[in-house]
């Protein structure tokens, strides 16, 4: 009766729990094996911070990291310098703030962490580009 | 050559890949198959002792790749049911006596002689593992419905994946009640975890126990709970649509509740 009511009032089972911790695993044991689209994603993402900022390209770094409830993607991408005005994007015609860039689009869908964009966390050393002075300081 | 060549296999040890090769290939001979069971786990051979063989043993597959004896003297003939044979494993030498190519020509000599040649694989997917499905042609992947039980089954479906090798899986040891209390992963959870085709649903049943101490095959006994799940795993590889039959009535939490079969 006891177990009845606690999971009644929201306690969840321990198959519950079972399921959604190797949900998770087996989610970082897949990214974990593919280094071929982490390799892929990590040459997107240094493409697109190029347009904006002088990245030092041999030293990113890009990890996935299992946290409490998803897996986090972790890009160290240390700054050399800004780019005095930015570059143009490549063909695609600027879109409204919010349009996330897409890295990797072309690899696998089950290598790929098609996580919500919550689910993603991008850490620069000396993070925002829209404060110049802090980046001449940072070099990796 | 026309034989099925299908190793079980899970990643983990100790879920039931033994067992399960000496139920079903006991079984599938009942139903008329010529079944030869392979030991693939050199150094640690224990399909003779399920079967009950082991006074029995003469040469093993070691023997028969070094060309000490012929094939033919290696398998063991089950003295109770009709076309079922084993190769057994050597026990005092390890894996690395027997390379893949070497492996999967054994399979293919046995495939020539029999319809269903079922290889016991060892636990993990190193050298052992490479051999014992270098020449299979199909997989069964075992698993229980445990977290460490099924990580290693996804790793293990990711190497077969890699081989091509079409692939369906066992879930073992299934405790019904403790499903529907929510204290154990679900046969669909599993499958949905794993995003396999499910071969069969064996209950945690004390009956494998008994068996294997003395070591019978569970398809001696035709009316035994596990022999009559074991048939219907048989006929579903011969390509029979067998229902998974239900293993308890749905309860208060009717979401959870499970088949069996």
């Amino acid at each position: 009766m006891f177990e009845f009511l606690a999971r009644f009032f929201g306690k969840p089972s321990s198959s519950a729990t079972a399921k959604e911790r190797l949900r998770l695993v087996l989610l970082s044991d897949h990214l974990s094996l593919a280094p071929d689209v982490v390799e892929a994603l990590k040459h997107d993402l240094i493409e697109v911070i190029s347009r904006y900022v002088d990245v030092d390209a041999a030293n990113c770094d890009v990890t996935f990291e299992q946290q409490e409830k998803r897996v986090a993607m972790l890009a160290n991408v240390p700054i050399l310098a800004m780019r005095a005005r930015p570059m143009p994007r490549r063909t695609t015609p600027r879109k409204p703030a919010g349009t996330a860039p897409q890295p990797a689009a072309d690899a696998p869908a089950n290598g790929v962490p098609r996580a919500p964009g919550r689910a993603k966390r991008k850490r620069r050393r000396q993070a925002d580009p829209s404060a110049p002075a802090t980046a001449g300081l940072s070099p990796a | 050559m026309s034989a099925r060549r299908i190793v079980i296999t899970s990643g983990k040890g100790g879920v039931g890949k033994t067992t399960t090769t000496a139920n079903l290939g006991a079984v599938l001979a009942k139903r008329g198959h010529r079944v030869i069971l392979v030991d693939a786990d050199i150094g640690l051979r224990n399909l003779d002792l399920v079967l009950g063989v082991e006074k029995r043993i003469v040469f093993d597959i070691v023997e028969v790749v070094e060309g000490r004896c012929q094939l033919r003297q290696a398998l063991i003939k089950d003295k109770r049911i009709e076309n079922l044979s084993i190769l057994p494993a050597a026990q005092t030498r390890d894996k690395t006596a027997i390379g893949e190519l070497q492996f999967a020509q054994v399979i293919e000599q046995l495939g020539e002689m029999c319809d269903y040649v079922l290889i016991d694989c060892p636990a993990g997917i190193e050298h052992g593992f490479r051999n014992a499905i270098a020449g299979a042609s199909e997989a069964i992947v075992v698993t229980t419905p445990e977290v460490s039980a099924i990580r290693d089954a996804d790793r293990v479906i990711g190497k077969l994946h890699e081989r091509s090798l079409p692939l369906r899986l066992i879930i073992n040891r299934i405790r019904p009640e403790m499903v529907r209390s929510g204290d154990m992963l679900s046969v669909d959870d599993v499958t949905d975890i794993l995003s396999a085709e499910l071969l069969g649903i064996v209950p945690d049943d004390e009956e494998v126990i008994d068996t294997t101490n003395k070591g019978e095959p569970i398809g001696l006994q035709v009316e035994s709970r596990l022999g009559i799940i074991y048939d219907k795993i048989a006929r579903r590889l011969e390509g029979d649509l067998v229902p998974f039959t239900q293993l308890s009535t749905p309860g208060f939490f009717g979401r959870l509740f499970r088949k069996a079969g």
